[in-house]
């Protein structure tokens, strides 16, 4: 059942994934690869995410590292294929706690607390700001640091600069790339900038009706 | 014990006011006489029935007809808990959970203080067990439909964080804590509510009666203070309850929140 004949393992298998009467898709993702999605907006590319994340109910199957989803827990599934959903949301007054109170596994020691706040511009008073007064740029910059903290092994990045200025842009890319490089994590990113999918992604989806087709970025 | 009994004509004084204020209700075009009048009529219809019920179920004490009674009380509890919810589940569930929780909560308490504190002989004595029941449902009622209206429509306003909490790996138990929490604050606060004001605000409407009746006071401040804590612990267990029951049927068993468990929005109330 979980046994490809390939014998090089998939970091990321999503095979003939059906959800909300879309579908079905099938796509793959090595270590440390990077590869694009993009597709009519209404397509379902975000469903897809979310049916990979397993938040939405779906049929067919989605395998990390040759094991199958349904024999991980979900909450333990969800800190490995990590969605970064369009918005994020806060729900604490400071940002600080949705650092501290996440972590439930304590493998994350207090000197590395965050270890991604200065690549993406901030410091240790980040810690104490006020989640209402963040822009959107800056809550879109945090959710990414946030979403890393759980040390994800599949990134599912839904249009993760579309509110950020040029400059902003760069510097989630080049996290998303250098944590991709240290963890081999495998990135699926979807983006409607061409000049992004090319920085970013070799490989690159094109999701239509029918399923998705492989396309150069 | 001297009672003073009421006759037809005092009720009917205190009628009148009622029919006065509908009257002013249509004078002042508040539109609300019809709902007051039909609510009133239904108070002497209901009370009057459930008199001559109570009167035949007190001279013949047998268990059965006492079970059928209780299980219609809860029945009808259970069916106005339903009515409140202004986003209820779908299925049997939207009924049953109420239900449940009630019968659990209520029905334990009031055997249990029916044989071990009141101590009558049979246990099932009508007298007693009859309306401790119904002030056990009563209660129990109001706190179950308080808290479970909460943790649906709050579920259902914060599904975008209760996602994202998901997605940074909580479990479904993690990510509707909070929620879970103000829904039970809210179920219990009437009870606290009472509790922290009786007899300085107000006198409760049991002991009322009974002084009215010709109790002693403090013989009935005794009953008072037992009612009211076997109230509040049967409001808390039955809230706990029907929240437990009501947050499991939010998730499914891979922790994904399922609005689809309710349904759309009862714009009645």
């Amino acid at each position: 059942m979980a046994t490809r004949a390939n014998s090089n393992v998939d970091r990321l298998l999503v095979e003939a994934v059906t959800t909300h009467q879309l579908g079905p898709y099938s796509l793959h993702l090595d270590a440390g690869e990077c590869v694009t999605l993009s597709g009519p907006s209404g397509s379902g590319k975000s469903l897809l995410l979310r049916a990979i994340a397993d938040l939405d109910p779906h049929e067919g199957h989605v395998f990390l590292n040759n094991t199958q989803s349904e024999n991980i827990p979900a909450p333990q599934w969800r800190q490995k294929v990590c969605l970064l959903p369009a918005d994020s949301q806060w729900w604490h007054d400071d940002v600080g706690t949705h650092f501290t109170a996440n972590a439930t596994n304590a493998d994350h020691s207090t000197n590395e607390k965050y270890p991604y706040f200065k690549s993406l511009g901030f410091d240790d008073s980040t810690y104490s700001w006020q989640v209402s007064r963040l822009s959107s740029g800056e809550k879109q910059r945090l959710a990414l640091a946030r979403a890393l903290m759980n040390q994800p092994e599949v990134l599912l990045l839904d249009e993760p600069t579309a509110s950020l200025d040029p400059q902003s842009t760069r510097a989630v890319e080049e996290l998303v790339a250098s944590y991709q490089q240290e963890t081999g994590a495998a990135v699926l990113w979807i983006s409607h900038d061409a000049d992004q999918r090319a920085r970013v992604s070799k490989r690159h989806y094109f999701l239509n009706p029918d399923g998705l087709q492989e396309t150069s970025p | 014990m001297n009672m003073i009994t009421l006759t037809s004509f005092d009720l009917g004084l205190a009628a009148s006011l009622v029919v006065v204020l509908a009257l002013l209700s249509r004078r002042m075009q508040l539109g609300l006489e019809g709902q007051l009048l039909i609510a009133a009529t239904r108070t002497v219809v209901q009370l009057l029935l459930i008199g001559l019920v109570l009167e035949s179920l007190f001279s013949h004490v047998n268990l059965l007809w006492i079970s059928a009674m209780a299980v219609i009380m809860l029945l009808a509890a259970g069916r106005e808990v339903m009515a409140r919810q202004q986003r209820r589940f779908k299925g049997a569930w939207g009924f049953g959970m109420g239900t449940l929780a009630m019968f659990i909560s209520s029905f334990t308490v009031t055997v249990l203080a029916l044989i071990t504190i009141i101590g009558t002989e049979p246990w099932y004595t009508p007298q007693y067990a009859i309306p401790l029941l119904g002030m056990m449902l009563g209660n129990t009622m109001n706190g179950i439909a308080l808290g479970l209206d909460r943790l649906t429509q709050t579920t259902w306003q914060q599904r975008a964080i209760i996602e994202q909490r998901l997605m940074l790996g909580a479990s479904r138990t993690e990510a509707i804590l909070e929620i879970r929490r103000e829904a039970m604050r809210s179920g219990m606060m009437p009870m606290i509510n009472a509790m922290a004001a009786a007899g300085l605000v107000s006198l409760p409407g049991m002991m009322t009666g009974q002084i009215l009746a010709g109790i002693p006071p403090i013989e009935a401040v005794k009953y008072q203070i037992l009612i009211m804590f076997l109230i509040t612990a049967g409001t808390g267990f039955g809230v706990s309850a029907a929240l437990w029951m009501g947050s499991r049927k939010l998730f499914d068993e891979r922790h994904r929140l399922r609005l689809d468990t309710l349904s759309a929005p009862n714009n009645k109330n």
